[in-house]
């Protein structure tokens, strides 16, 4: 399981603050923490609240200032292309695009972006219509990105597609038509491309947040999902992730399973 | 159209291993599967041992002593017959310590590794009784004899890895760390020894092998399974692999049968020989990197063998 640690996004009270006073110490925090707690990406949002013609500079900060305490690469998440593009010139080792959508427009960006800095990309199973309803349409869009990636010499294993998992208390008929598409994008390419998602999305504004982020991921996990955007301060969401890997032959089991995950 | 063609990409490789002080010997460091070379690299030859016993093996079969007659009573001469044979390394079995046979005091048998040591010129493997508390005993005053000669010491088990894995990390040595056929034990124990902070790359594992014809496919399916994890990151299971095939494969009864016993087997030279060779050859291809022998005959057909795996097959 390829964790992106979701904490270095603007949303954050912690972190919004330390944009607007310009104090590394937050971003600094949560990029050992998250390091610490085996994220293989550290997710990296300027956030809502920043100006867009300064949201290159501020993701540019952020970069430097997270990769100069935790020697890990990051996942750099906008929706301003020149903001990707200020975070991907100062990033140290191979970076993630988070993300495209199907549009043609935006693929035309990010792809070749992604070829250029020799970097991985996020592409999301929808596009300007909005998130289809069906596993089907899910699909036919993820193989839009497929083709595209192909064209650019994008190798499948730096394509992350997301399925796009919705709130459950507000679209709950999409949790089994993620669950079908992860299951086909598997085999939309051979070698298949990865498949990613946006974890803390399938439970906004619920109760028990832990608890559905936690379960729904085990679900996704065993219909095919490798890599997911999530909480990795949560030590049961870790602990549940070692198990699934244990148990889905994809780590080799000892009595000290809950330990080996975490460790680097 | 030009056709690409699919090579396996790993993501990790096997810890390198430095054994012997003067003249050292490198072993393990494979990013790909078995002479593979095509996929990754192959830095380190396979390395052959040949065997020193402490005390005159008695159950031997005739055709294993005849090349050591006059030497098996005495390890510091049969210790330099085996340099003199082609073993890359030296493994001294300190037998007389077990119970049953001279219950040799943990001081004797430092007198005894020390004065092998100092003989050759090539580096160590140093291999307890199989007694799990006699050899932590006398493990301990051994590696403290050869400090810094970055020997080989074992087995160190579940039950006696605390002692061993202290005297090594003290005295510069690396572990053997024996597990019975069993990955998840064998992950385990690499484990508890690293927690005690010995540098991964000073463990080598040893799955307990058996020979041809006695659970051969089993130890290979398990050391292929375990390599495969270690090319994919497994870092607790990225050690070299060592394999005591002489003593397996002389334990065999297609080894040991005489050609009187057994004369529709064919020659028992013949017989015997190929059963240690063809042991070796198989786990050499499952990621073996070590290997235990008993036969100088068996030490000359394996390296033709293995030379030859060796050359490259990049494309």
């Amino acid at each position: 399981m390829i964790l992106i640690g979701e904490r270095i996004n603007g949303m954050f009270k912690d972190i919004r603050e330390a944009i607007q006073n310009k104090d590394p110490e937050p971003v600094r925090y949560w990029a050992k923490r998250q390091y610490e707690r085996c994220a293989a990406y550290l997710d990296i949002n300027t956030g809502p609240t920043v100006e867009k013609e300064d949201q290159p500079a501020v993701m540019e900060w952020l970069v430097k200032t997270a990769q100069e305490v935790a020697p890990m690469a990051c996942c750099l998440d906008s929706t301003n292309p020149d903001a990707i593009e200020a975070g991907l010139k100062v990033h140290q080792g191979k970076a993630m695009i988070n993300s495209t959508t199907a549009d043609q427009w935006k693929m035309d960006i990010y792809i070749p972006m992604a070829a250029k800095y020799n970097a991985a990309i996020i592409g999301l199973a929808m596009n300007e219509k909005g998130v289809p309803k069906s596993a089907a349409d899910r699909i036919a869009l993820a193989m839009e990105i497929v083709v595209n990636c192909d064209m650019n010499g994008i190798p499948m294993e730096d394509l992350y597609i997301d399925p796009l998992m919705l709130p459950c208390n507000v679209a709950q008929e999409h949790g089994v038509e993620v669950l079908e598409t992860l299951r086909q994008i598997k085999t939309l390419a051979d070698p298949a491309p990865h498949t990613t998602m946006g974890l803390s999305n399938s439970s906004q504004r619920c109760t028990n947040r832990h608890l559905i982020n936690r379960t729904f991921l085990i679900m996704s996990m065993a219909n095919g999902l490798d890599s997911a955007i999530a909480d990795v301060d949560d030590d049961e969401l870790l602990d549940a992730v070692a198990t699934a890997n244990i148990l889905l032959n994809k780590e080799i089991y000892c009595d000290s399973f809950l330990k080996t995950f975490r460790a680097r | 159209m030009a056709v690409t063609i699919a090579k396996e990409k790993w993501t990790s490789k096997v810890g390198e291993m430095v054994l012997g002080a003067d003249s050292s010997v490198n072993v393990g460091g494979e990013s790909t599967l078995p002479f593979l070379q095509f996929e990754g690299a192959i830095p380190n030859k396979p390395v052959l041992a040949l065997e020193v016993w402490d005390l005159e093996p008695e159950d031997w079969p005739e055709i294993l002593k005849a090349p050591f007659a006059g030497v098996l009573a005495d390890p510091v001469a049969w210790a330099k017959k085996n340099v003199e044979y082609g073993a890359d390394v030296v493994s001294l079995r300190l037998m007389s310590a077990h119970p049953d046979f001279k219950n040799a005091s943990p001081e004797e048998c430092a007198a005894t590794a020390k004065a092998v040591a100092e003989a050759v010129n090539v580096p160590l493997i140093i291999i307890g009784c199989g007694v799990e508390e006699k050899d932590a005993a006398v493990l301990e005053k051994v590696g403290e004899a050869l400090a810094g000669k970055s020997c080989l010491i074992g087995c160190a088990t579940e039950k006696n890895y605390k002692t061993i894995t202290a005297t090594a990390m003290v005295n510069g040595h690396s572990v053997i760390a024996s597990t019975p056929l069993d990955i998840n034990l064998s992950k385990q124990l690499n484990i508890l020894m690293t927690e005690m902070n010995l540098p991964a790359n000073r463990i080598a594992i040893d799955p307990l092998v058996g020979a041809l014809g006695y659970g051969i496919e089993y130890a290979y399916s398990i050391m292929e399974r375990s390599r495969i994890g270690a090319l994919m990151g497994d870092k607790m299971l990225a050690m070299p692999v060592i394999c005591f095939v002489g003593q397996e494969a002389w334990k065999a009864k297609e080894a040991k049968s005489t050609d009187e016993e057994s004369p529709e087997w064919g020659a028992q030279e013949r017989r015997s020989i190929l059963w240690e060779v063809l042991t070796t050859t198989t786990f050499a291809q499952a990621g073996g990197s070590i290997f235990v022998l008993r036969h100088p005959e068996s030490v000359k057909q394996v390296k033709v063998h293995l030379d030859k795996m060796m050359e490259s097959n990049v494309y």
